[in-house]
């Protein structure tokens, strides 16, 4: 029928739709349609009962352990959790983990969006396929290996670059650096940046390939150089993806285990400076001090770990916030 | 402001293909020359060599020589990006910055070229925004994202930032093609304004607007598909559309193409 006829004659008024239709119309009742109506929910199902699962296990071992202990679950300097009765906090743990995950992203984000922009926008094809790869392989290294490299190789040719931070910036006491073993939380922090580097790459440099071209060619146009075309039309395009890339690296740094418990001498000490040796993140207490724990003991490492839980979630939330935040400027609406 | 373009012998490459063959013209300043052709005629291809945006197509490459006033824009020493800050461009579909405000928008390309006072940078702005004929329907939120703009409006916002720069020339490829009629006609009658300070130079697939707007009008086609573009000939616009010397052009306009 085309429009003209449709104009004059009023059309009949729909008969009343059977249930049948109804379901018809929805597309539900081809059996393609069901199985993967079925699958899709059914894994959306599995994903929030495991998670369900894993918080309601970690709430409710953390609430024994917490019952009894004597000391203060988040200001005590100790970790005697198979004493009886058990005395345990986990400030030096918070504070390693965070401050060792920060000391990550600082240095592993510049570096690994440098990378991705290398890649994406100025290397010929013939090394950006290469460079691409080698990025690959090195999220392919097992953590234990990182670990070995970390403690055998990388922790002590770290005392010359030590020495001079701390003639350099000393002062601040942050970077104050008395010799001695450099494993401490920058060493830890160090390592986590070349961990991490693979992922916060491969991400941006994703993000960064879809930038617009039109968008690109409109800086140009206005006579940009190509850093100029980067700064007006990649890197704000391809901020949320940054943001994402980089909490995915912090999510990995903040759980990372056995290469921090092999690079870290682990303390029960908070020290102000980042080069003292000593320290502790909550993945590296658990995995060493599991093994020998008694009932009590692992009760107070699972609280340990529902805290690491909670501060990944925030960390996660606090991301979310800011990519939504700018939303309006985004370049998904253009 | 204005300045002529004389193009000789000019080819542009895509890798081992030719896409445009031994063109030469001369567009004269303060005049609209609008460039009218089948697809694939490599009229857009042409365009962008003039402010040399051929080449930042993998394997793009030209030969042959565009002088502005005299000058090769081809010749050994000149940087490309000085000449797109003189050689302006619109594009087919509007593309300002989505994460900008409109008025960063305009400010853009002056904020490339060097500092500019607060003071300065409005008035330019401003300016810039009311020879694009956009200045009374944004005034009221030039701090708002340039996207959420209606399609002819981002058109004209693209043509106020292309403008505010000062060039001495502005390509404009299929400006009105993403538009619908009304926009089309704002944008129409803006290219009558802006042709008072600049050179401009006009891809377009609707030959009434060639007729519309251009003085000058070249006729671009192609043998074959895979051949490379010629210019088949260029004229006052009237000629070109009532009394052409070659048949092409004239079984092009008339619409036996093909």
């Amino acid at each position: 029928m085309d429009i003209a006829t449709q104009t004059e004659t009023a059309p009949p008024p729909p008969p009343p739709a059977t249930t049948e239709q109804q379901r018809a119309s929805r597309g539900a009742t081809r059996p393609g349609d069901r199985i993967f109506l079925g699958l899709s929910r059914g894994s959306g199902i599995v994903l929030l009962v495991i998670m369900a699962a894993i918080a309601a296990f970690l709430t409710y071992r953390a609430a024994l352990a917490l019952s009894d202990n004597t000391g203060n679950f988040l200001t005590t300097f100790e970790w005697d959790a198979n004493a009886i009765p058990p005395k345990f906090g986990i400030a030096v743990l918070a504070f390693g983990t965070v401050v060792s995950s920060i000391i990550a992203l600082v240095i592993a984000v510049p570096v690994a969006v440098g990378i991705a922009l290398f890649i994406s926008h100025y290397a010929p094809r013939k090394l950006a396929v290469p460079i691409a790869y080698v990025i690959d392989l090195l999220a392919a290294v097992p953590s234990i290996v990182y670990g070995l490299w970390g403690a055998l190789v990388v922790a002590p040719n770290l005392t010359g670059f030590y020495s001079w931070l701390d003639t350099v910036l000393g002062w601040t006491g942050i970077f104050e650096y008395q010799g001695g073993a450099p494993r401490s939380l920058m060493t830890v922090g160090i390592l986590l940046a070349i961990m991490i580097l693979p992922i916060i790459t491969n991400v941006s440099r994703e993000v960064f390939l879809q930038a617009p071209k039109m968008h690109e060619e409109a800086a140009l146009a206005l006579g940009a150089t190509r850093w100029e075309v980067i700064r007006m039309s990649v890197l704000p395009f391809g901020r949320s993806g940054i943001i994402s890339a980089s909490m995915l690296g912090l999510g990995r740094a903040l759980g990372e285990t056995i290469a921090v418990a092999t690079v870290l001498s682990p303390t029960f000490l908070i020290s102000a400076s980042l080069l003292d040796p000593g320290g502790g993140t909550f993945a590296q207490n658990i995995a060493s001090k599991f093994n020998e724990a008694s009932e009590y003991g692992r009760d107070a490492l699972i609280a340990s770990g529902l805290v690491l839980f909670l501060i990944t979630l925030l960390v996660n939330g606090a991301a979310r916030m800011i990519i939504a935040r700018r939303k309006e400027y985004s370049g998904a609406n253009a | 402001m204005a300045k002529r373009i004389d193009v000789s012998g000019l080819s542009a490459y895509y890798g081992s293909h030719k896409a445009i063959d031994d063109i030469s013209m001369t567009v004269e300043p303060r005049s609209v020359t609008a460039f009218i052709g089948p697809s694939g005629c490599g009229k857009s291809t042409f365009l962008r060599t003039l402010n040399r945006m051929h080449e930042v197509t993998p394997g793009g490459r030209v030969e042959g020589k565009v002088l502005l006033d005299g000058d090769d824009l081809y010749a050994s020493g000149i940087d490309p990006v000085n000449v797109r800050r003189t050689v302006g461009m619109v594009f087919q579909r509007p593309n300002p910055f989505p994460t900008m405000s409109i008025f960063d928008n305009v400010a853009a390309g002056l904020r490339l070229n060097g500092s500019y006072k607060k003071s300065e940078l409005n008035e330019i702005v401003e300016k810039s925004l009311k020879g694009a004929n956009l200045w009374n329907e944004v005034k009221d939120r030039l701090n708002k994202p340039g996207s959420g703009l209606s399609g002819g409006q981002q058109q004209r916002l693209c043509i106020a930032r292309a403008i505010a720069v000062e060039p001495q020339v502005l390509l404009m490829d299929e400006p009105c093609s993403a538009l619908d009629p009304i926009s089309t006609l704002a944008i129409e009658d803006l290219i009558g304004e802006l042709k008072e300070r600049f050179t401009i130079v006009i891809v377009t697939h609707n030959m009434q607007q060639a007729a519309r707007v251009s003085d000058r009008t070249a006729f671009f086609n192609l043998a074959a598909v895979g051949q490379p573009g010629k210019l088949i000939e260029i004229d006052e616009t009237e000629r070109i559309f009532s009394n052409p010397s070659v048949q092409a052009t004239e079984d092009y306009i008339s619409g036996r193409f093909g």
